[in-house]
C-alpha cells in the first residue's frame, strides 16, 4: 500500500507531467514534422538534382556524339557539292572555250567570212567594170551603126534628089547650076548629076497607084504570111508536184497545129468554084449541047383546058395561081421570113477540140 | 432609053454616096472637124451606110465610123447606144479582110475609152468573132484583131479574163512569131495588157509559151517591139517569184543589160522596170542580178537619163539594197551612192525624189560601214533640207524622215554629223545627238573635234525636257568633259561671268 501511496503521491505529478510531455510533444509536433518534412524534402530534391544532372550529363554526351555525326555528315555533303559544282565550273569553262573557238571559226568561215565577202566584193567591182565596158562598147557600135545608115540616108536622098533633077545637069555650052564657071572645080552635086540615070516617065504613074487609103493606118504592108518557124519547146524547168494529166496529154494540147475553123480554111469563092464544077461535069455529060425545045406543032391549034377545081363561073380560083399555102398574115409576128442561111456556131467547132473532156463518153 | 435613065439615077446615087463616105473618111482625120461633124448628126447617116450593098462604101463606111469613135469617149458611146456594134461583129464573120480590118479598128476605137465601153463590145459577142481574126492569114487583119484584143484587156481584171477565155492567147502567141515587126509590136503589147493585172493571167500567158518567144525577140533591133517586149515580160514577173524565176530561166540577164544602153528612153526605162520587178522579190533574185552585173548598169543607165525615166532603175537599187546588207555593200561598191545623191539634187519632181530618198535610207540603214558611205557623200544636210521644206508633198516628207532615221541610227561619221546638229528639228535632233553621245565617250580625238568645231556649243543650246531621252544623251555628251569646259560653253557664261565681275569685291 505504501508503494501503492508513493505511485499515487508521484502519479498526481506525473499525471501532470504526462499531460505536460503529451502538450509539448503536440506543441512541437508540429514544428518537428515540418522541420522533418523539410529535411527530407531537400534530400529527395538533392538526390533527385543528382540524378538529373546525371541524366544530363548522359544526354549531353548523346547529344554530343549525335549532333557530331549529323554535322561531319552534313558536312561530308557540302564537300561533295562544292566539290561537284567546282567541277562542273570547271568543265562549263571548257566547254566555253571550246564553244568559242567553234563558233567564232564556224560563223567565220560559213556565216560571214569576210574574206570571202571581200573578195566576192571585189570580184562584183571587177566584173561590174568587165560589163560596164561591154556595155559602152556595146553603145559605141550601136552609134557608129546609126551614123552609118545616116550617111547612107543621107546618100540616098542625094542620089534620088540627083535622078530626079537630071535636067540641071550642065553641057557644053550653058553652065549648069551647080558648075559655076567662077568655081574652080565643080559642085559635088554636079558629080552626083553627072552620074545619075533620070527617071523614067512610067515609073512616077506607077507610084500614084500605090496608095491604099485602108492600109495606110495599119503598118503591115506586106501580103500573105504563113507562119514560118516552129514553136520552141518548152523552157525545162521542175516537174511540179502532184497528180496531174498525163505528160503526153499536156503536150499534145500544147502543140496543137493549127486547126483552123472550116469556115476558114473553104477558099472565099468556094461556092463559085462549086457551081462551076457542076457546070462542067454537066456539060461534059451531055450528048447533045442544043436546048430541048418542047413539040411546039403538036398542040398548036388546042385551047387551053383548065382545071375543073380552080375555075367558077365567076373566074379562076387564086389558089394555084396567086398562092399556094393557107397563109395568115394577121397571125404573124414578125415581118420577116425565116433565115435560110445561118453563120457557123463557133462553140461547135471546138467540140472534140478542147482540153476538157466534157461531155465525151467514158 | 428609060432603062437606061433609070440605071442612072441608081448609078449617081451609088456615086454620091461614095463620095460622101469617102469625104466623112478624110475629114475625119482632123481632129477640128469631128465636132461640125458630130453636130451635124453624121452618126446616123454613117449607120445605114454599113450595111449598104456596096463592099468599098461599107468598108469606108466603117473606116469613118473608126476614126470618129477613136476621136473621144462621147463618140465611142454614141457607136454603141446606135447599135451599130452588133451588125459590125455579124458582118466581121462573113465579109473581106478590108472590112474585117476596118471593123476591127472600130471595135478597138470604141474599147480603148473606159471599161463600161469594153464591157459592151464583150457583151455583144465580139471577143469571138476577133479571136476568129487572129486565124486569118492577112497579117493585116490579125494586126487589128490583136490591137483591139489589147485595148479591151487594157481595163481591168474581168475583161482580161474574158479575153482569154475566148482563147485568145495561143493565137497571139502565135501572132508573135509572125515575121512581121508591126504584128509582132501588137501582140507584144496585147500580152503584156492581159497579164498585169493578176497572177492567174499571167500564168495563163506563161504555160501558152509566151516567154520563151518574148525572151529571143528582146534582141531585135526594132525600138518599139523592144518596148513591148520588155513591158510584157516586166508585167509577168512581177506578180509571184515563181514567175520571176521563170523570166530569169528563159536567159534574159545579161541579154536585158545591152537594152539598157538602147537609144530609145522608153526602152531603157521599160528594161529597168524588169529587172526591178525581178529583183524585188527574193534576196536570191537580187544575187543573180547583181553577179550579172546588172547593178553597174542600171546605175549608168540612171546617170544617162533624166526626169521619170530614172524611176524605175532608183526603185531597183532600193530593192536590192533592202534584201540583205551584202547585196546593199555590194550596191555602195558600184558607185551607186554618189549617183543617187546626183538624183535627189537634180531632180525637182516629188515622186523621184522619195524614191531617191528611199533608196539611201535602204541602202544605209544596215552597218555603220554602209551609213558611213552615205554619209560621206554629203546627202545628208540634202536630205534634212527635203524634210524641212514646206512645199515638199506628205509622202516625200515621210520617206525621208524615214531615211534619215535609219541611216543616222547607225552613222557614226561624225564630221557628216555636224551640220545636222545646227539645222535640225526636235526629233531628228535626238537621233542626231544619240549618236554622238554614243561615239564620243570612246574616242579623244572626236571630243577634241567636236569641241573646236562649235558642236558643243550647240548641244548646250538645245532645250530639252528633263527625264527625256535628249537630256539622258545631253548629259552623256556632258559627262565626256570636265566642267569648266561645259560651263564654259553654256549658254549666258558671259552673263554670268559680267555678274562676277560686278559683284567682285576688289581686295585692296
Amino acid at each position: 500500500m505504501a508503494t501503492l501511496a508513493r505511485l499515487q503521491a508521484r502519479l498526481t505529478g506525473q499525471w501532470e507531467e504526462y499531460f505536460h510531455r503529451n502538450r509539448t510533444v503536440d506543441e512541437y509536433r508540429k514544428v518537428e514534422h515540418n522541420a522533418a518534412v523539410q529535411i527530407q524534402s531537400w534530400f529527395r530534391g538533392c538526390r533527385v538534382r543528382a540524378y538529373i544532372r546525371y541524366l544530363n550529363k548522359m544526354m549531353i554526351i548523346i547529344q554530343k556524339w549525335w549532333r557530331g555525326y549529323q554535322g561531319r555528315k552534313h558536312f561530308r555533303k557540302m564537300v561533295e557539292t562544292a566539290y561537284f559544282i567546282m567541277k562542273m565550273n570547271f568543265y562549263n569553262e571548257m566547254a566555253v572555250r571550246i564553244q568559242k573557238r567553234w563558233r567564232g571559226y564556224y560563223i567565220r568561215k560559213y556565216i560571214h567570212n569576210y574574206y570571202a565577202l571581200k573578195k566576192y566584193l571585189e570580184a562584183i567591182s571587177v566584173n561590174n567594170d568587165i560589163v560596164r565596158k561591154e556595155l559602152e562598147e556595146f553603145a559605141e557600135m550601136k552609134e557608129r551603126e546609126k551614123e552609118k545608115k545616116d550617111l547612107e540616108k543621107e546618100e540616098k536622098k542625094k542620089d534620088h534628089q540627083a535622078r530626079k533633077m537630071h535636067y540641071l545637069l550642065s553641057t557644053e555650052q550653058i553652065a549648069g547650076v551647080y558648075n559655076s564657071p567662077f568655081r574652080q572645080s565643080p559642085d559635088p552635086m554636079e558629080v552626083r548629076l553627072r552620074k545619075a540615070k533620070p527617071f523614067s516617065y512610067r515609073r512616077q504613074q506607077m507610084k500614084k497607084h500605090f496608095t491604099d487609103e485602108i492600109s495606110d493606118w495599119l503598118t503591115c504592108t506586106s501580103t500573105l504570111t504563113f507562119p514560118s518557124m516552129k514553136p520552141l519547146p518548152p523552157i525545162g524547168r521542175q516537174k511540179p508536184q502532184g497528180p496531174f494529166r498525163d505528160t503526153a496529154e499536156v503536150l499534145q494540147q500544147r502543140y496543137k497545129p493549127l486547126e483552123p475553123t472550116l469556115r476558114v480554111a473553104t477558099s472565099i469563092n468556094s461556092l463559085e468554084k462549086a457551081r462551076e464544077e457542076i457546070k462542067r461535069e454537066e456539060w461534059r455529060n451531055r450528048i447533045n449541047d442544043n436546048k430541048f425545045l418542047p413539040f411546039s406543032s403538036c398542040h398548036k391549034n388546042q385551047d387551053y383546058d383548065p382545071l375543073i377545081h380552080t375555075s367558077s363561073k365567076y373566074g379562076q380560083m387564086t389558089y394555084g395561081i396567086k398562092h399556094f399555102r393557107e397563109e395568115h398574115y394577121e397571125k404573124w409576128i414578125a415581118n420577116k421570113d425565116f433565115e435560110t442561111v445561118f453563120p457557123s456556131i463557133n462553140l461547135f467547132n471546138k467540140f472534140g477540140q478542147t482540153y476538157s473532156k466534157a461531155g465525151q463518153i467514158v | 432609053m428609060s432603062q437606061r435613065q433609070v440605071l442612072q439615077v441608081f448609078e449617081q446615087y451609088q456615086k454620091a454616096r461614095t463620095q460622101f463616105v469617102q469625104t466623112v473618111a478624110e475629114l475625119a482625120t482632123r481632129p477640128q472637124n469631128i465636132e461640125t461633124l458630130q453636130n451635124a448628126g453624121v452618126m446616123s447617116l454613117l449607120r445605114p451606110l454599113l450595111l449598104d450593098v456596096v463592099p468599098t462604101i461599107q468598108q469606108t463606111a466603117a473606116l469613118a465610123l473608126g476614126r470618129l469613135a477613136n476621136y473621144n469617149d462621147d463618140l465611142a458611146e454614141a457607136v454603141v447606144k446606135g447599135d451599130i456594134l452588133p451588125q459590125l461583129v455579124y458582118s466581121l464573120a462573113e465579109q473581106n479582110r478590108f472590112y474585117k480590118k476596118a471593123a476591127a479598128f472600130v471595135l478597138r476605137a470604141v474599147g480603148k475609152h473606159s471599161p463600161q465601153l469594153a464591157q459592151a463590145i464583150v457583151d455583144c459577142g465580139a471577143l469571138d468573132t476577133l479571136v476568129i481574126c487572129l486565124e486569118d492569114f492577112d497579117p493585116g487583119v490579125k494586126e487589128a484583131a490583136a490591137w483591139a484584143l489589147g485595148y479591151i484587156a487594157r481595163h481591168n481584171a474581168e475583161l482580161s479574163q474574158a479575153v482569154v477565155d475566148a482563147g485568145a492567147v495561143p493565137l497571139l502567141v502565135l501572132c508573135i512569131q509572125e515575121p512581121e515587126i508591126a504584128l509582132k509590136r501588137i501582140a507584144a503589147s496585147a500580152l503584156s495588157d492581159i497579164s498585169k493585172h493578176s497572177p492567174e493571167l499571167a500564168q495563163t500567158v506563161v504555160d501558152a509559151g509566151a516567154i520563151a518567144h518574148l525572151a529571143q525577140m528582146i534582141l531585135n533591133p526594132d525600138a518599139k517591139l523592144k518596148r513591148q517586149v520588155l513591158s510584157a515580160l516586166s508585167q509577168i514577173a512581177k506578180h509571184s517569184v515563181d514567175l520571176a524565176e521563170m523570166g530569169v530561166e528563159a536567159e534574159i540577164f545579161p541579154v536585158v543589160l545591152t537594152c539598157l544602153k538602147d537609144s530609145d528612153e522608153y526602152v531603157k526605162k521599160n528594161a529597168a522596170t524588169l529587172i526591178r520587178e525581178i529583183a524585188k522579190h527574193t534576196p536570191e533574185l537580187s544575187q543573180l542580178i547583181v553577179n550579172a552585173g546588172g547593178v553597174a548598169a542600171v546605175i549608168d543607165c540612171i546617170g544617162n537619163c533624166k526626169g521619170n525615166v530614172r524611176l524605175p532603175g532608183i526603185m531597183m537599187l532600193g530593192y536590192v539594197a533592202a534584201h540583205s546588207e551584202n547585196l546593199a555593200m555590194a550596191v555602195i561598191i558600184s558607185k551607186g551612192v554618189p549617183q543617187l545623191s546626183i538624183c535627189l539634187s537634180e531632180e525637182r519632181e516629188d515622186h523621184i525624189r522619195a524614191a531617191t530618198a528611199w533608196a539611201l535610207g535602204q541602202i544605209g540603214r544596215h552597218t555603220p560601214e554602209h551609213a558611213r558611205a552615205v554619209a560621206v557623200t554629203n546627202v545628208l544636210p540634202v536630205l534634212l533640207s527635203l524634210y524641212m521644206e514646206t512645199e515638199s508633198s506628205e509622202d516625200l516628207q515621210v520617206k525621208t524622215k524615214k531615211a534619215l532615221k535609219n541611216i543616222l541610227q547607225k552613222c557614226t561619221y561624225l564630221p557628216a554629223l555636224e551640220p545636222l546638229l545646227h539645222d535640225a528639228p526636235p526629233n531628228i535632233l535626238k537621233h542626231v545627238v544619240g549618236q554622238f553621245s554614243k561615239v564620243l565617250p570612246h574616242d579623244s580625238k572626236a571630243r577634241r573635234l567636236f569641241v573646236t568645231s562649235g558642236g558643243l556649243k550647240k548641244v548646250q543650246e538645245i532645250k530639252a525636257e528633263p527625264g527625256s531621252l535628249l537630256q539622258e544623251y545631253i548629259n552623256t555628251i556632258n559627262n565626256c568633259y570636265p566642267e569648266e569646259i561645259v560651263r564654259y560653253y553654256s549658254p549666258g557664261y558671259s552673263d554670268a561671268l559680267l555678274e562676277r565681275v560686278e559683284n567682285y569685291q576688289p581686295i585692296l
